[in-house]
């Protein structure tokens, strides 16, 4: 373990320090350790070498690892996937950068046609192993180009892995995993949890990672396993299926609604834990889902689906979904858009009096 | 009051169309042996006249003349002669095999057989090729299995793709040759990417890969060249400059006004304009290139200049917008008969050697063929449906197996 040679003399090699991180230093960490352990790991993206990215992800990854293991990239998200889909075809393990997510879909043809069905169209003599990291997400008055949550584009995509973390512990397990899986992945970071979790309720201050119990974050290697959800909190009356900031919006929804709710965070849409799910929703016999994106054709008409065939017999009450609405994401009417706490408890409570 | 003229739009058009005379007189040609050869390391703002003018060595005569007359020995032009004829040879009959349906699709790459086939020959394959559909020729050069391609196209049970892809979209990562894709231009900033990691990693290995005149329009062109120059990246760039896409003439994805191969002066890339049926002009210009990338120096174009001879595909009718003998008018010929004529100036080759080659040619593509179609043509074999679900990921998630069942394998 990397970080080992720096750890006390009383630390036990397999019981590795653990440091109070924001989602900004996990996802830095992870980056870190992977490149110090393996040589083909590089990584790039628009501002992500020298300066270290917009929001710091790749901060001192330069200065430590090279500048061809970390590097700047012209502003051509095309240009940046596509040639990491040349160095995954050669051997490498690029994780690349994408500044926002909303700016993603310039590389939606070499994601879609190309990285995604590497394996399939060439009998698996090639594959796409690359991590796409993108800042996504709402709540920050990013207005209508630095809010998107694409992630259905997405996960509509056979051959494309889907993960999105909600905390400091999760994010950088989950991209270690990320990197290392022999499929791509997008990997979506909600760039308003970067500094702190954030519940929806925005009038109030906003409290940092430190107090909470998933900021204390291993500084060596763990891998989070991709594929598995989280229950956040567990509940007996209504399951709530969440990801990315949703999930401390779910939470607050649920304590001022007054409802012993479950709350999954998924972690990963796809491969998404259907068992996890089932499980959860058989238990309560209620489904909330909340996301960010807008309704129509987002994940949560899957997710709803998927309950409806699953766990139907045990359904007391129609899957309810709370999520943006059909519209481009504004700037004014910020808080009018973000399915926020109160849109999460007026939901529950509907579906706790069985009604729409 | 107005007094400028109303604007017009100018639609590019080509010089023929169906009952036209072809017109080739716009074509400014050097004459063989014309350009000059600058050495290797020469900045790329001192040579963008090579972008404007055309590379040649074989002149009427079939005589080799002028500086890049890379002076191959007798027997890697024999070589490449037969490697064009199988090429040729396979084409014509896997579009028969098209017509009598056992396939769903082909596409020849009639008159373009220099530039895969020398191409294939001057890299190894340990150098990966990111092709289009049009450079089956890099395979046949690389002697990879006739009745393997024949394989992939009927989509038989021993496709090495298993039957997942359209034919003549192969893949060959052993013969370095990388998996084709339908989306035009994709592949072009792939190879920037291969040839960045071979220097990342400190490797002595080049990418190549290939696009078309029209596929230029693409944005992954302008990313590809712009990557390229930035990092240096050990990657020959081809534009296979065929005149057509599909229907639309050259002029229309912007070579009207330029070459295709000035588009690299702007990014500050060397650019070479080469006569894409002169298989020893080819060579050499590849040669240079080869030897820049693999110096470090980066990367280099090379448009090829050269004729589409047959229809854009099996499901093509190029008589409803060029006048059906163009390509026998084409100025540049056949590169076939023009090594040919070289072969036999140098008194290395024969017309009866050459008829030999054909008829072997087509022997050796028709037990090809025997070999393939006993497996099975479209629909009369296919691999285990069960194939159908998997490789989409490492490892097969529930939701595929629980497809795979429903389809009962």
């Amino acid at each position: 373990m990397v970080d080992q040679k720096n750890a006390p003399a009383s630390v036990a090699p397999d019981a590795p320090a653990v440091a109070p991180m924001n989602m900004i230093q996990a996802l830095n960490s992870a980056l870190d350790v992977k490149m110090a352990e393996d040589p083909t790991v590089v990584s790039y993206g628009e501002d992500a070498g020298y300066f270290g990215g917009v929001f710091r992800v790749t901060d001192h990854l330069q200065k430590k690892h090279g500048l061809s293991r970390s590097f700047d990239a012209p502003i051509s998200e095309t240009g940046i996937v596509g040639t990491a889909i040349g160095m995954a075809a050669y051997g490498l393990r690029p994780v690349v950068e994408i500044q926002f997510a909303d700016y993603i879909y310039p590389a939606y043809d070499q994601i879609v046609s190309e990285a995604a069905k590497m394996r399939y169209r060439s009998g698996g003599q090639f594959t796409s192993s690359m991590v796409i990291r993108s800042p996504y997400g709402g709540g920050i008055f990013g207005g209508q180009t630095h809010s998107q949550s694409p992630e259905s584009l997405f996960t509509h995509i056979a051959g494309l892995k889907v993960v999105i973390p909600s905390n400091p512990y999760d994010a950088k397990g989950l991209l270690l995993a990320a990197i290392e899986d022999d499929d791509p992945v997008i990997f979506f970071e909600p760039k308003r949890l970067y500094n702190g979790p954030f519940d929806g309720w925005h009038e109030k201050p906003v409290s940092p990672w430190k107090a909470q119990e998933l900021a204390q974050v291993p500084t060596g290697k763990y891998v989070e396993p991709i594929g598995k959800a989280r229950v956040m909190k567990e509940g007996s009356d209504v399951t709530i299926l969440a990801y990315g900031t949703m999930v401390w919006v779910a939470l607050a929804g649920a304590e001022h609604a007054g409802v012993d709710a479950e709350v999954i965070d998924l972690r990963t849409l796809v491969p998404l834990d259907i068992e996890a799910i089932e499980a959860s929703v058989k238990k309560t016999g209620r489904c909330v889902i909340v996301h960010e994106a807008p309704k129509t054709s987002g994940f949560g008409g899957e997710l709803s689906a998927l309950v409806q065939e699953r766990c139907f017999y045990h359904l007391e009450a129609p899957v309810a979904r709370v999520t943006g609405w059909d519209t481009p994401y504004p700037h004014a009417f910020e808080w009018e858009y973000f399915p926020g706490p109160q849109r999460v408890a007026d939901a529950l409570k509907a579906v706790m009096s069985g009604g729409r | 009051m107005k007094n400028t003229p109303t604007l017009s739009l100018r639609v590019p058009e080509p010089s023929g169309r169906p009952g036209d005379t072809p017109d080739f007189s716009h074509l400014k040609l050097d004459e063989p042996g014309a350009v000059a050869r600058p050495d290797v390391s020469t900045a790329p703002a001192e040579m963008r006249d090579h972008a404007f003018r055309l590379i040649r060595v074989l002149d009427d005569q079939g005589k080799a003349v002028g500086p890049w007359d890379p002076k191959l020995d007798p027997e890697t032009m024999r070589r490449g002669l037969k490697a064009m004829i199988l090429t040729r040879a396979f084409d014509d009959r896997m579009h028969r095999a098209h017509r009598q349906g056992k396939t769903s699709f082909y596409m020849k790459c009639t008159g373009e057989e220099a530039i895969a086939v020398a191409q294939g020959m001057i890299l190894s394959r340990e150098d990966m090729g990111f092709p289009t559909y049009r450079q089956q020729g890099l395979l046949i050069a690389r002697d990879y299995p006739l009745a393997t391609m024949m394989n992939q196209i009927y989509s038989n049970a021993e496709d090495p793709i298993k039957g997942r892809q359209l034919p003549i979209m192969y893949s060959a990562k052993d013969y370095g040759f990388f998996t084709i894709s339908g989306n035009l231009g994709t592949q072009y900033v792939q190879a920037v990417g291969w040839g960045m990691a071979s220097a990342i990693r400190g490797d002595d290995k080049i990418a190549i890969t290939w696009i078309g005149d029209g596929s230029t329009a693409e944005s992954d062109f302008h990313s590809a060249l712009t990557f390229a120059a930035v990092y240096r990246a050990p990657v020959i760039l081809n534009i296979v400059n065929n005149q057509w896409a599909i229907s639309s003439f050259q002029g229309i994805a912007g070579g009207l006004d330029t070459t295709f191969a000035s588009k690299g002066i702007g990014y500050g890339l060397p650019a070479l304009r080469v006569d894409g049926n002169d298989f020893l002009a080819v060579w050499a210009a590849t040669q240079w290139a080869e030897e820049r990338a693999r110096t470090n120096q980066g990367a280099t174009i090379i448009e090829l200049f050269t004729y589409r001879g047959a229809p854009h595909s099996t499901s093509d009718d190029p008589s409803r917008y060029r006048p059906g003998d163009e390509h026998e008018k084409w100025p540049l010929g056949d590169p076939i008969a023009r090594l040919k004529q070289h072969l036999i100036a140098i008194g290395e080759w024969s017309d009866a050697q050459q008829e030999e080659a054909e008829k072997e040619a087509v022997e050796k593509v028709r037990a090809a063929a025997k070999e393939s179609e006993a497996i099975g043509t479209l629909g009369q074999s296919r691999p285990s449906v069960k194939t159908m679900f998997e490789e989409v990921y490492a490892t097969e998630d529930w939701r595929l197996v629980e497809q795979r069942r429903e389809v009962g394998v």
